[in-house]
């Protein structure tokens, strides 16, 4: 299968096979005009399989989104071309408005405008706390 | 701004240098009665807490300091939609430091990310109450001299008493010690302080629900209420709350250097006939609680340059 290689743009390789349209979805890729490719259960050395997402801008991409739903990914920028720039994604430390608190008692449920914040307080279980009222993140 | 939201957001030498402080008011109250003078201590208590707010404000009096504020949060701009974050803006164009008590969880540390001045959080919710724990822990450390190589028993309910979570947090950080958690199967310690705070630093400890079988190997024994604010089901706290009450013949067994703490106020679960015992430390520990509070305003204002 053969996708146009882009010009300028993103390419987030090593998703979880399974995993690319939940990042669709999260990263609002929806709402953009340009082209967009979500390729699935691309053969992979290492894992067997991953999806691959092919974005047709150089667009911002919420790295905290993508490193707390799979960390491991990769964001590949490409100019005129070329590849200028690849990163590998880990759990990001702070979770800023990516998930949201749902204990009624925090103060997270009536402050106003307040940001829903989440700390990394556990690396290897991948266990987040709401900054607030330290209640886990599903 | 340092603030204290956290019990953690204390070091263990900076608790240690606090109790040497508290027991110098103690010894030499004269020295520290104009300590704060001109200086203002704001009370925000958007839940009823007579019990803290007074030790606050004797504090700060016993200081030389002023005080102003409110005891609940009818008497507030809260009563108007006002935000946490704007209250603190506001108090801190008023007074040189903030005591908060605020029914829900977070809200002290969402007004130390506002406040131009140092904020206590003097309890949120079910959450913290640090200033509680360091009560608890210059109890412990008057009555037994030492902060390590103790056992405490827990009793009551270890799963809604944020007393409890903190005291225990607080205690991990010292060496020898053991936990003996006392409670109904319903209100015991929540799982993630056994897997957060004990299992990970190897912290010995059992659990039971049998008080007096526990009695005898304790140099502390920590009494909690069960508490009717924290449950949503009337009918479970009713069923619940007569659980453990400590009485002379209870103690029979119990060592003759053990102190009984409690955080206050009792219900019924310490009989009134403990009072005279010289185990029971409650009162001294609210006494404690006044001069350790002394204490952490004499520190938060020096270290915000307002001293």
């Amino acid at each position: 299968m053969n996708i146009d290689a882009i010009q300028n743009g993103i390419v987030i390789d090593h998703i979880t096979a399974g995993r690319g349209m939940k990042l669709y979805e999260l990263l609002g890729l929806e709402a953009l005009d340009c082209s967009v490719a979500i390729i699935k259960n691309v053969h992979s050395e290492k894992r067997g399989k991953k999806d691959i997402i092919k974005i047709d801008a150089d667009i911002p991409v919420d790295l905290d989104v993508l490193g707390y739903v799979d960390p491991g990914v990769s964001v590949n920028t490409i100019r005129n071309g070329v590849l200028v720039e690849k990163r590998r994604i880990e759990m990001p430390g702070t979770l800023t408005n990516v998930i949201f608190c749902k204990n009624p008692r925090c103060i997270c449920s009536t402050e106003q405008e307040l940001k829903h914040v989440f700390k990394l307080t556990d690396r290897k279980n991948k266990v987040y706390r709401c900054l607030y009222c330290e209640t886990k993140a599903n | 701004m340092r603030h204290l939201i956290d019990i953690l957001d204390l070091s263990v030498e900076e608790i240690a240098e606090l109790m040497d402080v508290a027991s110098d008011i103690i010894e030499n109250p004269g020295s520290y009665s104009e300590a704060c003078r001109g200086k203002k201590l704001a009370t925000l208590f958007f839940e009823p807490s007579t019990r803290t707010r007074l030790s606050f404000e004797a504090a700060m009096y016993e200081l030389g300091g002023h005080v102003i504020g409110f005891s609940e949060a009818q008497s507030s701009s809260a009563s108007k939609g006002e935000s946490v974050a704007d209250t603190a803006k506001v108090i801190s164009c008023y007074a040189d430091i903030i005591a908060m008590r605020h029914p829900k969880e977070g809200a002290p540390l969402v007004a130390a990310m506002n406040a131009s001045i140092p904020v206590i959080n003097a309890g949120d919710g079910g959450h913290n109450h640090p200033t509680q724990t360091l009560a608890d822990l210059f109890t412990i450390r008057r009555e037994k001299g030492r902060l390590d190589h103790l056992t405490v028993g827990l009793c009551g309910d270890l799963k809604f008493g944020r007393t409890v979570h903190s005291l225990i947090t607080a205690l991990s950080r010292y060496e020898g010690l053991r936990f003996v958690l006392i409670s109904p199967e319903e209100l015991k310690l929540p799982s993630y302080v056994k897997k957060e705070v004990l299992k990970a630093r190897d912290i010995p400890y059992v659990q039971t629900t049998d008080l007096e079988g526990s009695l005898p190997e304790l140099d502390i024994l920590y009494m909690t209420r069960v508490q009717r604010e924290r449950f949503f089901n009337e009918e479970d706290y009713l069923r619940l709350k007569d659980s453990y009450i400590l009485t002379k013949d209870r103690l029979r067994d119990a060592r003759e250097d053990l102190s009984i703490l409690h955080p206050l106020p009792r219900v019924n679960e310490i009989s009134v006939a403990i009072d005279d015992d010289p185990r029971a430390c409650y009162f001294k520990q609210v006494l404690y609680g006044k001069y350790m509070r002394m204490a952490l305003i004499l520190k938060l204002l020096k270290e915000a340059g307002r001293l």
